[in-house]
């Protein structure tokens, strides 16, 4: 495989293959940052991946009191799923578990997309029939009466077919704490990339897997390509020297936020270096014929 | 773009019903065209060139320049562009709108805003009687868009109200908001006796509260509310003042028992 190397930074000539999906996005506000935090992180938890979660979501970014819609600090997240139905599924049962359950919050749409999903819609008959429809020009909210007030909720929020789940960077050190370091440092940059969220903890995936297992029912198992501890039982992907591998997973709205997700991820890696960082950049794909999106990791190189 | 101007020659001798003006109907016409649209209520024939001196521009900006309250049914039906009145208009202006934006500079008479269905409607003076209701027979009135007055309003304002927002920066008459389906009403100033009269729904804001409140709505507490922090956001470009008003702690009463009772008056005082 050819490489190219930055700053003593290697990355490989290869692309992360990506897939089409749906995608919406909501603005959760309350009445201090720390609340809409805690809503917005109790809605993304347990949704890492569509394989065992049903759908992948995080926080986009967090918006301060005079960019809302009810002058309260808040929190924009974004959900994404494999078809509209299980987004629809998926958002109803978050919000309605993890939001209107949270002190002070409210819940705004935050996306214009093709198609509408259901939110307050969805949501009122917790009202009890003392729920209140509100509507001022085009926008639509509910009123639910809750024990500290009452919940504010948009009727809807709009759905994007044009997002895309799963870019991704293989992140290869020498030893754990830098890989680590190395990864922390391309998820802080990551972050302050709009429209995309990277759905494992802390943005950071250390189990990477494969299509198909050994055995039967199993849809995914270790990638052992990428295991260090196996590097001489199978048929590695990895160099004598690399003790650890990192993978941070990009959920975008667009192909184009992927894109700049990834162009920021591989800009700190290579700015840390390979002492204190990663010696190798990587990516995973599965030989370009299952996901339309590639992502040529030397299209990316800052 | 340079308006489409009719000024009016003097006081017609007879009410007129201005309803073809509007600019989805004199859309391609010539001058000649719109001179001869007739007007009359009576058997007495009454053309535009009768009554207004015409100057020809964008039939999609209207100007109405010295009008008077003989001049009833302005902008009615009207479904986008702009009409601008100088001078006051008579009954059911912008009746039955559905897009669009009508500004009137003076007073208007009974029935503005009459089931209207989208669109705004700014007004500097006063409003009459049943602003936004329905006409005899109707079952209900304005279900849209957007009525803001800068005066008071008369009697019945919001009667029949479905959906759309009426924001009256003055005072209103008795029974502001009766028999309410739906929608919003906000009153900067104080209400006359009886607000909310039968309402089934919608939510009612009275800023300097009422001259006397129905025994059938009950009062349920002083409360900051969210809902009235993001309508003041929403509505602050139509009313300062009302915008003003609905940030402070309201006082909310729940009616009209009498009815459903799924509706609320808020008072600021």
């Amino acid at each position: 495989m050819r490489t190219l190397t930055v700053k003593g930074v290697r990355i490989d000539d290869t692309f992360a293959e990506a897939f089409g999906m749906r995608a919406t996005a909501l603005l959760i506000t309350a009445d201090t940052p720390r609340w809409a935090r805690q809503a917005a992180r109790t809605m993304t938890g347990f949704a890492t991946s569509v394989i065992g979660c049903g759908c992948e979501a995080g926080v986009d970014y967090e918006l301060s009191a005079k960019r809302t819609p009810d002058g309260r600090p808040g929190v924009r997240v974004l959900l994404f799923a494999v078809s509209t139905s299980e987004l629809q599924k998926q958002l109803q049962a978050r919000v309605a578990q993890c939001v209107l359950t949270s002190p002070g919050s409210a819940c705004f749409a935050a996306i214009e997309g093709e198609e509408a999903l259901r939110l307050g819609n969805a949501l009122r008959y917790f009202g009890d029939g003392w729920q209140i429809s509100k509507r001022f020009n085009e926008r639509h909210f509910w009123r639910i009466p809750v024990m500290d007030g009452e919940f504010v909720c948009e009727a809807t929020t709009g759905l994007t077919k044009k997002a895309v789940g799963g870019g991704n960077l293989l992140i290869v050190g020498r030893s754990t704490e830098t890989t680590r370091a190395a990864a922390e440092a391309a998820v802080a940059a990551i972050a302050k990339i709009p429209d995309v969220i990277m759905p494992f903890p802390g943005g950071i995936v250390r189990s990477g897997s494969k299509v198909g297992s050994k055995y039967k029912g199993v849809p995914a198992s270790t990638n052992d390509a990428f295991c260090p501890t196996l590097r001489g039982a199978v048929n590695t992907a990895l160099d004598a020297d690399s003790a650890s591998v990192l993978e941070i997973v990009i959920d975008g709205l667009t192909s184009e936020a992927v894109a700049a997700a990834m162009r920021a991820g591989i800009g700190a890696v290579v700015e840390l270096g390979p002492k204190r960082g990663a010696t190798r950049i990587t990516a995973g794909n599965y030989g370009g014929k299952l996901g339309p999106h590639h992502y040529h990791l030397r299209d990316l190189v800052p | 773009m340079k308006p489409l101007v009719l000024t009016l020659r003097q006081r017609p001798d007879q009410r007129l019903d201005l309803s073809p003006l509007v600019p989805s109907l004199l859309a391609g016409k010539t001058a000649a065209q719109i001179e001869r649209i007739a007007l009359q209520t009576t058997r007495c024939r009454v053309e535009v060139a009768d009554i207004f001196r015409l100057t020809m521009g964008a039939s999609e900006h209207v100007r109405i320049e010295g009008a008077c309250d003989r001049l009833d049914h302005i902008g009615q039906g009207m479904s986008g562009g702009e009409i601008v009145v100088d001078g006051d208009v008579g009954i059911q202006a912008g009746r039955l709108m559905t897009a669009g934006r009508l500004t009137l500079r003076g007073d208007a008479g009974p029935w503005l805003a009459s089931g209207m269905r989208g669109g705004t409607i700014e007004l500097a003076g006063t409003a009459g009687d049943y602003l936004g209701g329905p006409l005899a027979g109707e079952m209900a009135g304005m279900r849209g868009g957007v009525v803001v007055v800068r005066g008071r309003a008369g009697e019945r304002a919001g009667d029949r109200l479905r959906r759309g927002t009426i924001i009256i920066e003055g005072e209103t008459g008795a029974y502001a908001g009766s028999r309410m389906i739906a929608g919003t009403l906000i009153v900067g100033g104080k209400g006359g006796p009886l607000p909310g009269y039968l309402m089934k729904r919608g939510t009612i804001v009275l800023g300097g509260g009422c001259s006397a409140m129905s025994p059938t709505f009950v009062d349920c507490g002083r409360h900051e509310l969210l809902a009235m922090r993001l309508w003041a956001g929403l509505i602050q470009p139509y009313s300062k003042r009302a915008g003003s008003l609905l940030r402070r702690p309201l006082r909310r009463f729940a009616g009209d028992m009498a009815v459903l009772g799924k509706g609320e008056i808020f008072t600021g005082n």
